[in-house]
């Protein structure tokens, strides 16, 4: 399972489909990472600012109540305590590092709902890195408290007004800014997606996740859990904490996104379920599953979460279901915010709707036995952002 | 009609080639029939018809305008076909599409679609040579023409690769950043033209509008000159279209002749 950095695929999913203008950075980007990833000093540097800046380790969490109520033993991996309130910093502040070594003199990045963009902007201003985030300007609207958080902490926002004005148009146009100054600039992307060697980096700075999970289950329970269980979007927090347990014998379950139903149209899909329905396609530099339409045009995806919201999925993620080392599932919108509730009863966490989605998941899987007996739920993020929708939902 | 045979007419009639890009279907097929026509009139030596993809990240929002507007109008790969199929013009003509819809369609497929509707290239701005094998290989077989990009951040080593897979002509970004009209020639195309040095004719495009531009190009010592945003802004405006289609292109085809 392990591979090499020079190998740009994850079995045929993967590689480099960008412009040639790009692909110079991407080689440097390469170069770079290969320097930089077991250097003492960038990860002593590295593990300084997850420990006191992001407050890393993040516990994880014996949710007795929970569990009682779900019929098995469930451990949360609280990522929803670190600062910002989601794994999005470990990325961001790796990425961020990185481009600082690499003497890049401004970050760019997409963000959907905002979390990524605050997560930028929090390591951008804590690295003194010019930062400017691209977002839908539908997104910027709806998710306008975001918005405000990044300029707070000096990053610019820009709207884009193009195409469907949401996460895929901010990608398409970060992707375009980055070909204009991909001199100065080095692109933050925010998920296990895009071309090689992103699909790469970014699972490794989220590695973090299940480095520390491995550490914290046998401490707790003296063996690995049966089986893990994270929401996929992009798929950073799933791979973050499957990552580390790929070679082991425990059951993955990557949860999608299933909207308010299964329901396509020519052009768009009800759900976010790249993994369980969508299929072969190229989309923002990688080869993976993408919904798309008989023709090849990308439809738009629906989720009550915006950061499980995306058309595509990574690279890595798509090789492992196709050699069957994780289960793609999917919870409706519904199953999550019923799971939301449970969480918020039960436990006194309020989590992200993302994270919601694989709390509802172990609730239907568990009476099948299909989880084993101790599972742990990659808690990706708090809820205060969702606030709103959950409230609109009830109503 | 061949690229290759074109560029061997124009050497000898010691002209650089004007290739004009549209989106086919902005705003529907049967427009795009009359666009041609007028471009041709105009003076175009090779027709670059976009086959629209919905997430297109190396087109400027002026030609992204063009593309939504051509999916809004109900062009698909099917319709597409059929329209370049039904285009009576003796110039080469060429696509320009993103991988999915290729992948999509089958590749294979794809290239004979191409040889059955009388196109003799395909650009794709999302294939570099590190993916490309596969398609370059069915190009190969059923003799269409595969055209590569070099940037001016493409190192040496990497023109040398893209030189070796490149057929019909090597497309130049003229600079960093994504298509769009400009109004002045930068010193980094200069120096790309300078830099590429192959028997494969060179032409450059991203950013080109007017015909003193063109002229510079050209006499900057490339082969040709590809525009599109300028057209498609006019497509934009709707308003005395084929005209003024014509007159640009003929602007533009009078900078890239030498005198």
């Amino acid at each position: 399972m392990k591979r090499e950095l020079k190998s740009t695929k994850f079995g045929k999913y993967g590689g480099q489909f960008v412009p040639e203008v790009l692909m110079p950075a991407l080689e440097e980007l390469t170069e770079q990472y290969e320097n930089y990833k077991d250097d003492p000093v960038f990860n002593e540097e590295l593990n300084y600012y997850l420990k006191d800046f992001a407050g890393r380790p993040s516990p994880l969490y014996h949710a007795k109540r929970l569990s009682k109520e779900y019929g098995v033993k469930i451990y949360l991996k609280r990522e929803d305590l670190v600062h910002g309130g989601a794994h999005k910093l470990n990325n961001t502040l790796g990425q961020a590092l990185l481009a600082r070594y690499m003497r890049k003199k401004r970050i760019i990045a997409e963000t959907g709902a905002g979390q990524h963009g605050t997560a930028c902007a929090m390591a951008g201003a804590a690295f003194g890195i010019k930062t400017e985030v691209y977002m839908g300007a539908k997104d910027t609207v709806r998710q306008r408290m975001n918005v405000y958080r990044m300029e707070l902490m000096g990053t610019k926002v820009i709207p884009v007004k193009s195409g469907s004005q949401t996460l895929k148009d901010a990608i398409n146009e970060a992707m375009r800014d980055w070909v204009a100054n991909v001199e100065t600039t080095h692109y933050l992307i925010g998920s296990v997606v895009g071309p090689h060697p992103f699909p790469t980096i970014v699972r490794d700075f989220q590695s973090v996740i299940g480095k520390e999970t491995r550490t914290q289950i046998m401490e707790k329970e003296g063996r690995f859990p049966d089986s893990i269980v994270a929401c996929t979007g992009g798929g950073s927090n799933a791979m973050g904490i499957f990552h580390p347990f790929i070679e082991d014998d425990v059951d993955l379950f990557a949860v999608e996104a299933g909207g308010s139903g299964m329901k396509v149209t020519d052009k768009e899909a009800l759900h976010s379920a790249t993994l369980c329905t969508g299929e072969d396609g190229v989309l923002h530099g990688m080869r993976t599953k993408v919904l798309q339409n008989k023709y090849g045009q990308i439809l738009e995806s629906s989720s009550i979460a915006a950061g499980l919201d995306y058309a595509g999925v990574g690279p890595e993620l798509a090789y492992l279901a196709d050699i069957g080392r994780l289960k793609p599932c999917n919870s409706m919108d519904a199953e999550a915010l019923d799971a939301f509730n449970d969480l918020c009863m039960l436990e006194g966490i309020i989590p992200a709707l993302e994270s919601s989605h694989a709390v509802a998941y172990v609730k239907k899987a568990a009476a099948s036995g299909d989880l084993g007996d101790v599972v742990v739920i990659n808690l990706s993020g708090r809820g205060d952002k969702d606030l709103e929708t959950v409230m609109g939902m009830r109503k | 009609m061949k690229i290759s045979e074109k560029f061997r007419e124009l050497k000898r009639k010691k002209e650089g080639a004007l290739i004009a890009y549209i989106c086919a279907g902005d705003p529907s097929p049967d427009a795009t029939k009359e666009y041609v026509t007028a471009l041709v009139r105009g003076g175009a030596d090779i027709i670059e018809l976009g086959l629209p993809f919905s997430d297109p990240t190396a087109d400027g929002p002026t030609i992204q305008a063009g593309i939504e507007r051509a999916l809004d109008g109900g062009m698909t790969p099917d319709v597409y076909f059929k329209t370049v199929g039904s285009l009576r013009v003796h110039i080469p003509l060429v696509v320009m599409t993103y991988y999915n819809i290729i992948f999509k369609r089958g590749l294979e497929k794809f290239v004979k679609d191409c040889v059955a509707s009388g196109i003799s290239g395909i650009i794709v701005p999302d294939l570099p040579p590190e993916e490309s094998g596969e398609l370059a290989g069915f190009c190969r077989k059923h003799d269409v023409d595969l055209i590569f990009f070099a940037a001016p951040t493409t190192t040496g080593e990497r023109i040398k690769r893209i030189l070796a897979e490149g057929k019909g002509f090597i497309y130049l970004v003229a600079r960093l950043g994504v298509t769009g009209a400009r109004t002045d020639v930068a010193s980094s195309t200069r120096e790309l033209i300078q830099r590429v040095k192959t028997t494969t004719p060179k032409a450059v495009g991203f950013g080109i509008s007017n015909g003193e531009q063109a002229a510079q190009i050209i006499s900057a010592g490339a082969d040709g000159v590809i525009v599109g945003s300028a057209f498609v802004d006019i497509i934009a405006s709707g308003k005395d279209v084929p005209a003024r289609l014509e007159a640009l292109a003929r602007e533009l085809k009078e900078g890239a002749r030498i005198s």
